[in-house]
């Protein structure tokens, strides 16, 4: 379910904490898609469950949309609990899956055609991936929702699915024990799951890891932009501030002048680590992020010098040079946090040594630049 | 994974084979294909692709594997620091 795994590392922290029984009430605030992909309701022993159709309609992608630009990211959920998807009958398999929006429609979208049972855990709208890494998408909540729904009524059988990259988050045999129901691994894909089942509930190597294709990686550029309008926001405050300085104490006119350079700059930084990085990110040299993303940067920094050298002087154009290299190989470095590849070990080595170089470069930057209207 | 490798010799990720039982889930788990089972024993074949998401360890029945995880996320490690606590994803990018 690479789909689940784009939803990026990070967990909306909401504090709103959703009833943990039933299908659960949702807080003022929450907004209700029930009606986008809710059709109907299926009898069964421990009562009607409602019944989901495999449709995407235009409210799904343009709520995709949205979560992808980071708005109402931390509200995009489905209410917990026993969904019924085609026809389900006792015998058909339980597919469990986390409460994000985006990762619930993936799922009946994908498998469309079969009859299924899904069983959606709370995980504060947290992709499937990511709750499992902090325990919400958890060995606790399989055995809580498995018995709220009284599973054990509705299906004949004792075995769930669950998405492989749950497995960080679930013990299976501590399931098997709280619940009685094993866990059988399925694919790492959604797509993956009608194959899956259809091979006698066996996945090819290939259904087993994951990827990182380049669409994987474009659709998470905006949400690594919009994450980084605050702080962009403040270092360009600062950096008009820092424009003004001249010869003559303090220049509107430089500030302006000198500071709209200085921001665009700024941003073609921010694009070159959180664009130009992720999309060629297997074919930049290196191993380190912050090594590729510098190399982006210095190299579009480059291209910024040559276009403009008739308008830059020397320090300026060495300032663009060291400041976008730093700034680019920076912003990378948080795309670690976006990739299924990266080890925290490796992370945190890599940002012990990053760190302090683009610490430096920066006020080497800043030195040069503000030290180059001293000497015009 | 051709193309996405990451850091050498980092990954916290240990196996002691006297207490596997070669049940196989650390295969079945992984996605990065880290481990192999052969002759009833789990082998750890590329430790330097393993990501420490934890899935091994969590679903060894005999605890014979052990890996600090964690998120693999800048942010995530940076916010740890200033905050003096543990790597946390709250930075809702």
């Amino acid at each position: 379910m690479n789909e689940e795994k784009s939803g990026g590392c990070c967990a909306p922290p909401s504090g709103k904490a959703s009833p943990c029984c039933g299908g659960g009430s949702p807080s003022k605030d929450e907004i209700r898609y029930e009606d986008t992909f809710v059709d109907g309701q299926v009898e069964t022993p421990a009562g009607p469950v409602p019944r989901v159709h495999s449709r995407i309609g235009s409210r799904d992608f343009l709520g995709r949309w949205k979560v992808r630009w980071g708005i109402g990211r931390d509200r995009y959920r489905v209410a917990p609990g026993l969904y019924a998807l085609g026809a389900p009958d006792g015998n058909a398999p339980v597919l469990v899956t986390a409460n994000y929006k985006l990762t619930f429609d993936v799922v009946r979208r994908d498998v469309a055609g079969l009859d299924a049972w899904i069983l959606v855990l709370d995980t504060q709208g947290v992709n499937v991936w990511c709750a499992a890494g902090e325990g919400t998408f958890g060995t606790g909540e399989v055995i809580r929702r498995v018995t709220n729904a009284r599973l054990s009524e509705v299906v004949r059988h004792r075995r769930l699915l669950l998405p492989q990259l749950g497995a960080p988050g679930v013990a299976a045999h501590e399931v098997r024990k709280g619940c009685g129901f094993s866990v059988v691994y399925g694919p790492v894909r959604a797509r993956d799951i009608r194959s899956f089942i259809e091979a006698g509930m066996k996945a090819s190597p290939a259904m087993r890891m994951v990827d990182f294709p380049t669409m994987d990686r474009l659709v998470l550029t905006p949400i690594e932009i919009t994450g980084l309008m605050r702080p962009a926001g403040w270092a360009a405050a600062g950096l008009f501030l820092l424009a003004g300085v001249g010869p003559g104490v303090f220049s509107l006119g430089a500030a302006w002048e000198r500071g709209f350079g200085a921001v665009a700059a700024l941003a073609a930084g921010i694009l070159a680590g959180a664009v130009v990085t992720p999309v060629l990110l297997p074919w930049l040299p290196g191993r380190a992020f912050s090594v590729k993303g510098g190399l982006a940067g210095g190299v579009l920094a480059a291209f910024a010098v040559m276009w403009q050298r008739g308008a830059l002087e020397a320090p300026a154009s060495l300032a663009l040079l060291l400041a976008m290299t730093a700034v680019s190989s920076f912003v990378a470095m948080n795309f670690t946090g976006a990739t299924p590849f990266t080890s925290p070990s490796g992370v945190e080595k890599e940002m012990r040594r990053a760190l302090p170089v683009q610490a430096g470069l920066t006020v080497l930057a800043g030195l040069l630049w503000v030290g180059g209207a001293f000497l015009r | 994974m051709d193309g996405f490798r990451y850091l050498e010799g980092v990954a916290t990720v240990r196996l002691a084979d006297a207490a596997c039982i070669g049940c196989g889930m650390c295969e079945e788990v992984c996605p990065h294909g880290v481990y192999a089972v052969a002759e009833g024993k789990a082998r750890i074949l590329d430790r330097d692709a393993c990501m420490e998401c934890g899935a091994c360890s969590m679903n060894c029945p005999t605890k014979a594997i052990s890996v600090t995880p964690g998120v693999g996320c800048a942010a995530a490690i940076l916010n740890g620091w200033l905050a003096g606590s543990k790597p946390s994803c709250g930075c809702g990018g």
